[in-house]
């Protein structure tokens, strides 16, 4: 037990004294959120509207004077079939549709109320919401001007669909999402490249040549990783807290409990990388490719999965992290116990004890 | 007892590639300061490794300690002690955090074993707080020495230690290893640099994965077959040339100062020096020399 | 009166407080084989690269090829060549290949190219290898053959750091056959080993003691004035009183 404590402690000291790694791995989890949060937060200004205008009424007309003047909207009219919308939409030439029925201001004042179709594309849910509301609320003041002076009220009634992203998804997605991010990053590339170097530096061999249980060497590498990890969990927690005022709607307990099921996995997923390379920069590709390149795509947290193909869906089960951006999302933004994740969390585990022992199976107690 | 046997060793790397160990037979008795002489790529690192455990022979057998090498290799690991190639020290950890670790790992401590490695740790106490990143080649070997020293192992391995280093830390590190040996303690080392070979009790001349012959420097130097001639002429290139090109010439090379060479039965410096005469080099110095390591290293080689 | 080649005068390199190459005075010849001995740390390093247009002097003068090491490095690259044993050719080149790209970032016609990589394949009897991968070679073809690509484009004067190290003996004289042969050409030899019995072969000798060159003369004079037969000893009585290392 003393060795292996007085190797956690020479890990740690690699780890400490590597300034610059260090900076790297405390600060990406602020900054990684600070970026998905803020940088990428989206302009609502000059976005491109498509307006139909089948009525070509009174009523129309003025709705749309008042469309217009707003800053936020480049008005573009033209009259379209669905067809020709649709593609307008898939070549991102337009962001929103207004369509005005044919018999707008008859709809109006003979029964009081009239529609008004609302298109977004929602693949950027965060404009495609801020526009929404806009164009609500210039309605709403419209309605509100004609009231003023009519005894019985007309109501106009904005018909809103999103179109690509119809559930809105991505809006706090983000924060899981860099959570498997950070925590891949470290505990994988992290904990497989300060093995393998120990190879490069030939200090593996003479560990060989001892009697310390070479199992251990790599065990005690895992050690200041997984605290490393909990240290950003608690980060990028207190961050989406304080800063991005998204609270952790679950319990917090079983959040941090996960996580570090997550960790583990990813510790596994690491050390198992580490025993099949020899040299780190091999080491940092796999890491890289392998495994950060499948957690941004897979995880669902930038790509709805629901969308790609079936192929790909398949795939994605095999990424650990798509099941653990499941359980964080459905603890901390959907404020949702154990008996809802239950499953993923079997998965996790399923998976970590599978890589542990396919690790203990090509551990090799030599060099070739 | 003997410390090490090695008993038709043979290691080959890839599918049927070149052999690094090819048959490979020698014993080492304790106490003694056993030497593998040979340059780059000869098998010295193999070899090293495999009675270290942690590499797999592919044929024949060797103990250490009378322990087996792919048995036993438990046993062994707790016992030896290993400095390979790179000297292989955490560059981002003090010499004092390394030798404490080291100690650690083989399960005792730095006050346990002091005696042993007091020598060679109080040369580099004064720096213990300096990273080993930081210290230059004949410190990093004095310390490597140290941490491969502190458990007091049985048989010590040292793969090329004295490689790139200068001659002035070669030469305190052989006396190191001298003082250690007056202790008991039995030593494996392997070099490229042949003029280090004179100071093991008994050396083995090793190329391509063989050995070539296996005895005490003295020994090897006296079974020399031919007489050798030091010849030396300005300018030298000339003359090494010349007698290059002199139909009984056996061996002849650049030796330092002088060229070695040696001749076909019969022949004699009165031949030589007429020959040279004949060439257009007239001063031309000429005396029997004793061979060194070198010079018999070079004539097993070309023959 | 024989050709300068190097000439430096009180060449001096600090790295802050540290001064790592000293004050160095000296002159190489046209032809010469120059050995430049020193203890790992005395500042042979530094000052080969400051000779090589690599690293700007703080003080003193040089000239290398007749060109000066602060403001004409460019055409001090272009006549000297350079081998060490750490770097010389690209592994994962063939033979062949590594001729031509060395020849080709020297400038050299292809047809220039073409004939001195036959010849020189002739020379060193490697012809059958040309096609075959350097990392396939043994190590001292592998030095034999960087060493013919340093001198390819026919260099006033060649730097070569510590060319042998782990070589065999019999492979290492044919390795200074190779420098021999290129000294009796004009080519000047600038040389660093560890091996004491290369240094002999040198014309003349320098040795560095703490950055600064403490002995400078031919092996035998040498070994005359520190009273011994060996030049290990003289070295070791010259380097032993060094206060630093790397």
């Amino acid at each position: 037990m003393k060795q292996f404590l007085t190797f956690v402690r020479k890990e740690f000291a690699h780890v400490l004294r590597d300034r610059k790694t260090l900076l790297i791995l405390f600060g990406m989890p602020v900054v990684q959120i600070l970026i998905f949060g803020f940088a990428l937060t989206s302009e609502v200004k000059n976005s491109r509207v498509l307006i139909v205008d089948n009525a070509n009424d009174a009523a129309s007309q003025q709705l749309l004077t008042k469309i217009e003047a707003s800053q936020y909207f480049e008005v573009d009219r033209s009259v379209m079939s669905p067809l020709q919308m649709e593609a307008a939409f898939r070549e991102g030439e337009i962001k929103m549709a207004i369509v005005f029925p044919a018999n707008f201001n008859e709809d109006l004042l003979h029964q009081n109320q009239a529609h008004v179709q609302i298109v977004t594309d929602a693949s950027d849910p965060n404009t495609a919401t801020s526009l929404t509301n806009y164009v609500s609320s210039i309605i709403q003041d419209y309605q509100a001007s004609l009231n003023q002076t009519l005894s019985v009220p007309l109501r106009i009634l904005p018909e809103t669909r999103f179109i690509y992203n119809p559930q809105l998804k991505g809006v706090y997605n983000y924060v899981p999402g860099v959570m498997a991010l950070v925590l891949m990053l470290v505990c994988v590339m992290m904990t497989a490249v300060s093995i393998v170097r120990e190879k490069e530096t030939g200090t593996m061999e003479v560990l060989l040549v001892s009697p310390f249980k070479p199992v251990l060497v790599i065990l005690s590498k895992a050690v200041p990783y997984l605290i490393l990890s909990l240290v950003n969990v608690g980060t990028i927690l207190l961050m989406s807290i304080f800063v991005l005022d998204l609270p952790v709607a679950g319990n917090l307990l079983l959040l941090l409990a996960e996580s570090t099921l997550f960790i583990i996995t990813c510790l596994t997923l690491g050390i198992f990388i580490s025993i099949k390379t020899s040299s780190q920069q091999v080491a940092m590709l796999i890491s890289l490719m392998g495994m950060l390149l499948p957690t941004m795509l897979f995880s669902g947290f930038m790509f709805p999965i629901e969308n790609m193909p079936v192929p790909l869906q398949i795939i994605s089960n095999i990424v650990p992290s798509k099941w653990y951006y499941l359980i964080v999302k459905a603890v901390m933004i959907k404020g949702l116990g154990f008996s809802a994740i239950w499953k993923e969390t079997l998965i996790l585990a399923g998976m970590t004890l599978f890589l542990f022992v396919i690790s203990l199976k090509n551990f090799k107690i030599r060099l070739a | 007892m003997e410390a090490v046997v090695v008993n038709a060793l043979s290691k080959t790397y890839g599918q049927g590639a070149t052999r690094a160990v090819d048959n490979v037979s020698f014993a080492v008795s304790k106490g003694e300061l056993f030497g593998l002489i040979g340059p780059d790529g000869a098998g010295k690192t193999s070899i090293f490794r495999m009675l270290t455990t942690v590499l797999l022979p592919d044929g024949g057998s060797a103990a250490v300690d009378g322990l087996d090498i792919v048995k036993d290799y438990k046993e062994i690991r707790n016992r030896v002690g290993y400095m390979p190639g790179k000297f292989s020290l955490y560059p981002d950890l003090s010499i004092e955090e390394n030798l404490n670790f080291f100690a650690t790992v083989f399960n005792t401590t730095v006050e346990e074993n002091y005696d042993l490695i007091k020598d060679i740790y109080v040369q580099i106490e004064p720096f213990k707080k300096r990273r080993a990143g930081k210290l230059s080649g004949g410190m990093k070997q004095k310390l490597a020495l140290c941490c491969a020293l502190i458990h007091k192992p049985s048989v010590l391995f040292l793969d090329e230690p004295t490689t790139g280093v200068d001659p002035v830390s070669r030469k305190e590190f052989w006396e190191m290893l001298r003082r250690l040996k007056e202790q008991n303690i039995t030593i494996v080392v392997s070099t490229p640099y042949m003029d280090e070979a004179t100071l093991c009790d008994r050396i083995a001349l090793i190329q391509n994965g063989k050995i070539l012959s296996i005895d005490t420097p003295a020994n090897v130097v006296a079974s020399y077959p031919d007489t050798l001639y030091a010849l030396r002429s300005e300018p030298m290139f000339a003359l090494l040339q010349a007698v290059e090109h002199y139909p009984h010439t056996r061996n002849s090379y650049a030796f330092g100062e002088y060229m070695h060479a040696s001749f076909t039965d019969g022949v004699g410096e009165d031949e030589v020096k007429n020959y040279l005469r004949e060439q257009g080099i007239a001063a031309v110095e000429m005396k029997k020399t004793t061979p060194t390591i070198e010079d018999c290293f070079i004539n097993k080689l070309k023959n | 009166m024989t050709e300068t080649v190097i000439k430096t005068d009180k060449l001096t390199k600090r790295f802050g407080d540290f001064i790592a190459t000293n004050g160095i005075t000296f002159e190489v010849h046209k032809g010469e084989i120059f050995g430049f001995l020193g203890a790992n740390g005395a500042g042979k390093t530094t000052a080969m690269r400051m000779l090589c247009g690599l690293s700007k002097p703080s003080s003193g003068s040089a000239q290398v090829a007749g060109f000066d090491v602060y403001k004409q490095t460019e055409q001090i690259k272009r006549n000297i060549g350079y081998m060490s044993q750490k770097f010389s050719l690209y592994e994962d080149l063939t033979v062949v290949e590594n001729i031509r790209f060395f020849g080709g970032i020297y400038g050299l016609s292809n047809a220039d190219i073409k004939t001195k990589s036959e010849s020189l394949l002739a020379q060193l009897g490697m012809e059958s290898e040309a096609k075959k991968l350097v990392g396939s070679l043994p190590l001292g073809w592998k030095q034999k053959l960087s060493f013919s690509v340093a001198v390819l484009h026919r260099p006033k004067i060649v730097f070569l750091d510590e060319p042998t190290g782990g070589v065999d003996p019999v492979t290492r004289r044919q390795f200074w056959n190779l420098i021999y042969a290129a000294a009796q050409d004009g080519i000047t030899i600038f040389v660093t080993t560890h091996y004491m019995d290369e240094a002999e072969y040198c014309n003349r000798i320098s040795i560095m003691v703490d950055g600064k060159i403490e002995a400078l003369d031919t092996p035998r004079a040498l070994k005359q004035r520190y009273n011994t037969t060996t030049m290990d000893d003289v070295f070791y009585q010259l380097a032993r009183g060094a206060k630093r290392s790397e």
